[in-house]
């Protein structure tokens, strides 16, 4: 059977090119980068290789790269780093509704201490308005914190604008650009931010490494504490082959950023459209131009999402409902939600997220069986038929 | 006090798994054996890179050697089991059964349920965590907490923040051997106690704390929780959970030949912490980020090979401590041992000064010879400040300037110990000359 992986949102298998520039540092170069002897330094100049090749891809000086734990960590640190680093200057937080629960569980766990946060709203479209933002701002405004590219619907959101604001205003800019980096072009300059997360294995490196980009002159404080690392940002033995392993990953996706930005936007189109036109009842989520060169996300409607994944599965298809990380639980996604997509409908959504390894023929042989899967389930869904009544 | 008796390493109450009962004079006459045909692979390894030269790896408790059997296992799950766990579709169910074996291997080692391990990105996020979530658990109980002097910087740090945060915390002395007062314990506790934290074994000087007594005077007066940054211990130490009754243990992989950037924290079922990383479901709920497949892989494999020899590798590693500070104190005129005697000690920890001869010198002059120790725990060998563990002991300044740290692990040969006493103390011969 034909194995088509599509949940590259989820997260990407590590490229060979990857894990053979980490195997050493699996094996014999295990020093500790903290010691004060060749082995040590050879782990030390190895990671400040690698943090010349992450900044390398987001425009930024290596020295303000901060390597974590993942993308989760850089989220966590950002928002609590800057929270308590200028609670002095106010404690309001601009976030949206649509983040991923990095961003949303850790404010809200601000809230908790005092905070005060502020979830804006997005279109139907899935996209922020930078007039919502503009009019949230207040004297004690801290913290802007809006993502790059959503991980359920894959629309970018208007960073650049909104930054732009925060810079006039005098408020720290963090975006998470976890689903960003890597598949469209970022640079911290352009995109006027001061704090930017970012995550290995959704750009072919290994799971468990990201990295926190933190401008030059940006309060915020340590969230790990207890050692020098990290020039005392981050604390905790490094993990080496993970961070040589990334930044193999960001000099690779660098270099092809461009070429498979388009091929893969390319085999997008050819699937939304494969979709739209051959089931009805059918809608796209998220906006379909200001979108991810990766993401489709759809509604099929009288059918659970769910049911769908595992006849896909069955089929060799890989997909997702929602995100990985709520795709164990039930509620529908927060982020359709948000968008305004009614119940029902958020329940029959299905992600299907491209990369490096898909082709034309892995579109067809989904656009094959896709609309019978979708067939057989509604001949069973008694909501259909009571709509085809 | 008899030490031994009391960390239980040369009697140990280790489960006794395969492996068992190798006699460690055929161990040392090298009969075929995985771990000494590992060594011998890795030495090779290692030779490779330094020029074909004899490398002796003595700097143990900072990190260890990756095991080849480790690097496979991670390998494999990066080449082959690349899902996300938190996913539905096969791929994640793949991903999410080496979690789950993983989790099995890594309790099993501690004595513990899987379903009381938690993963995380290291020791330091372990100690991070139990110390802060268990603290704003339990903060409106007290706001209290006890730990020493000489806990690792992710616990003393830690606390600072705690500090900062309206907590109050006692940093228990310790006496010469690097143990902690009990009478200052005792006198510490309070109403409001809400938590004890305390190393099982120091990494800087190899003591081992009376864990026992702790848990004791802790619980007959107070219902405080303890916690044990294990980092150190696990794997070369027992350590009685139930007695104890622990509430929860910092582990961390890459001092177990295990891969760096992931550890664990064990909560006893029932305890109650706040997560420290949020927003995602992973490790129930307690621990958000996508798991780190591999690095958790390996750190399972590492757990599973240091079940296998115990005890026997535990106490050979130990005899050869002794002999080498033996063989260092015997051999070298006014050497003397910083921290525990070394049958007191922990079986891989050794902390010695030479007077009249500089730490870093000294290290570096070994490390031409391919030899490597270092002047205090890693993470403070590129600050020139003096170790705060050290400092804790007493120590008189004389002996701070000159104390190296030789530390062991169960790859370690007699041939290497040998070697080292001899090269140790003609560097040390040589820089007294000039
Ligand atoms: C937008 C976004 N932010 C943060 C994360 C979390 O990153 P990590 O999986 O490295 O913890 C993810 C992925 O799960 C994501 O899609
Ligand atoms: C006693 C002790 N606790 C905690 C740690 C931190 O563990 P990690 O290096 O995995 O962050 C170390 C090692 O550096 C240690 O020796």
């Amino acid at each position: 059977m034909r194995k088509v992986y599509l949940d590259h949102s989820a997260t990407t298998p590590v490229r060979p090119e990857v894990l053979e520039e980490m195997l050493p540092y699996l094996k014999e170069e295990f020093g500790n980068p903290s010691s004060l002897y060749s082995w040590g330094r050879q782990a030390k100049k190895a990671i400040e290789e690698a943090r010349a090749r992450v900044a390398g891809l987001i425009g930024a000086q290596p020295e303000e790269i901060v390597f974590t734990s993942g993308g989760t960590e850089a989220d966590n640190m950002a928002l609590i780093g800057v929270a308590y680093a200028n609670q002095k200057k106010g404690k309001h937080i601009i976030t949206s509704s649509i983040e991923h629960h990095a961003v949303l569980d850790t404010a809200q766990y601000l809230q908790r201490q005092g905070f005060k946060v502020t979830f804006l709203p997005v279109t139907p479209e899935g996209l922020v308005r930078v007039e919502d933002v503009e009019e949230a701002i207040t004297d004690e405004t801290i913290l802007i914190s809006i993502m790059h590219v959503n991980n359920e619907v894959g629309t970018i959101q208007p960073i650049q604008e909104i930054g732009k604001l925060a810079r006039e205003r005098g408020i720290i800019f963090h975006t998470d650009a976890v689903q960003s980096v890597g598949k469209i072009p970022v640079n911290v300059d352009e995109l006027n931010v001061d704090l930017l997360s970012a995550s290995a294995h959704k750009i072919y490196g290994p799971k468990g490494v990201g990295c926190l980009y933190i401008r030059k002159g940006t309060r915020i404080q340590p969230l790990l504490h207890g050692g020098g690392q990290e020039r005392k940002r981050r604390a905790g033995t490094e993990n080496v082959p993970g961070i040589v392993g990334f930044g193999k990953a960001a000099e690779l996706a660098g270099q092809e950023l461009e070429s498979e930005g388009k091929r893969l936007k390319a085999l997008r189109d050819k699937l939304i459209d494969g979709v739209l036109e051959r089931i009805d009842h059918v809608q796209l989520n998220g906006d379909r131009e200001r979108r991810s060169p990766i993401n489709a996300n759809f509604s099929f409607k009288y059918v659970e999402g769910e049911s769908i994944l595992l006849s896909l599965d069955m089929k060799g298809i890989a997909a997702s409902s929602g995100s990985a990380c709520t795709s164990g639980s039930l509620d529908p996604s927060h982020v359709l939600l948000a968008m305004g997509i009614p119940h029902e409908v958020a329940h029959g959504s299905v992600r299907m997220t491209l990369g490096r390894d898909n082709t034309e023929e892995d579109i067809d042989y989904v656009l094959e069986v896709l609309p019978e899967i979708i067939e057989r389930l509604r001949a069973m869904s008694p909501l259909y038929k009571k709509a085809g009544d | 006090m008899d030490m031994r008796a009391r960390s239980g390493w040369l009697q140990p109450n280790w489960p006794r798994g395969e492996g068992q009962g190798i006699p460690v004079v055929k161990w040392l006459q090298g009969e075929k054996n995985s771990i000494l045909d590992e060594r011998i692979e890795l030495q090779n390894l290692a030779c490779g890179r330094a020029a074909m030269r004899k490398v002796i790896y003595l700097d143990n408790s900072a990190t260890t050697m990756v095991l080849p059997e480790v690097a496979e296992a991670v390998r494999e799950a990066m080449e082959k089991t690349y899902g996300n766990p938190s996913s539905l579709h096969s791929m994640g169910v793949e991903a999410e059964r080496i979690l789950r074996n993983a989790r099995e291997e890594v309790a099993k080692l501690l004595g513990a349920q899987p379903e009381e391990v938690y993963f995380t990105s290291g020791g330091t996020e372990a100690n991070n965590w139990a110390l802060r979530g268990l603290a704003h658990a339990l903060k409106r109980r007290g706001r209290h907490i006890i730990t020493t002097a000489i806990e690792h910087a992710s616990v003393l740090e830690a606390c600072r923040r705690l500090e900062e945060e309206g907590f109050s915390v006692t940093y228990l002395p310790v006496d010469k051997q690097g143990i902690v007062r009990l009478e200052s314990l005792e006198r510490s506790l309070r109403e409001d106690t809400i938590l004890v934290s305390v190393m099982s074994v120091n990494n800087e000087v190899g003591s081992l704390q009376p864990l026992e007594e702790i848990a004791k005077i802790v619980a007959s007066r107070s219902p405080a929780l303890f916690h044990v940054d294990h980092v150190q211990g696990y794997g070369k130490i027992p350590l009685p959970l139930k007695k104890l009754r622990l509430a929860a243990v910092s582990l961390s992989a890459h001092k177990i030949h295990g891969p760096k950037g992931v550890g664990a924290l064990y909560l006893r079922q029932g305890v109650r912490i706040e997560p420290f990383l949020v927003g995602g479901d992973q490790e129930r709920n307690l621990r958000a980020g996508t798991e780190n497949v591999p690095g958790i892989a390996g750190f399972g494999v590492a757990a599973t090979l240091a079940r296998k020899n115990l005890p026997d590798s535990v106490q050979r590693m130990a005899q050869l401590k002794i002999r080498l500070a033996e063989g260092l104190l015997e051999g070298i005129p006014g050497a003397h041992l910083n921290g525990p005697e070394p049958r007191a000690g922990a079986p891989h920890i050794l902390n010695i000064s030479f007077p009249g001869v500089k730490a870093e010198v000294l290290v570096h002059m070994l490390e031409e010879k391919g030899i490597y120790v270092s002047t205090s725990s890693a993470c403070h060998s590129r600050r020139q400040e003096a170790s705060h563990v050290l400092k804790a002991l007493g120590l008189p300044s004389s002996h701070l300037e000159g104390a190296i740290r030789i530390s062991l692990s169960r790859l370690t040969t007699e041939e290497e110990i040998e070697e080292a006493i001899r090269t140790i103390k003609e560097c040390v011969e040589e820089l007294r000359r000039l």
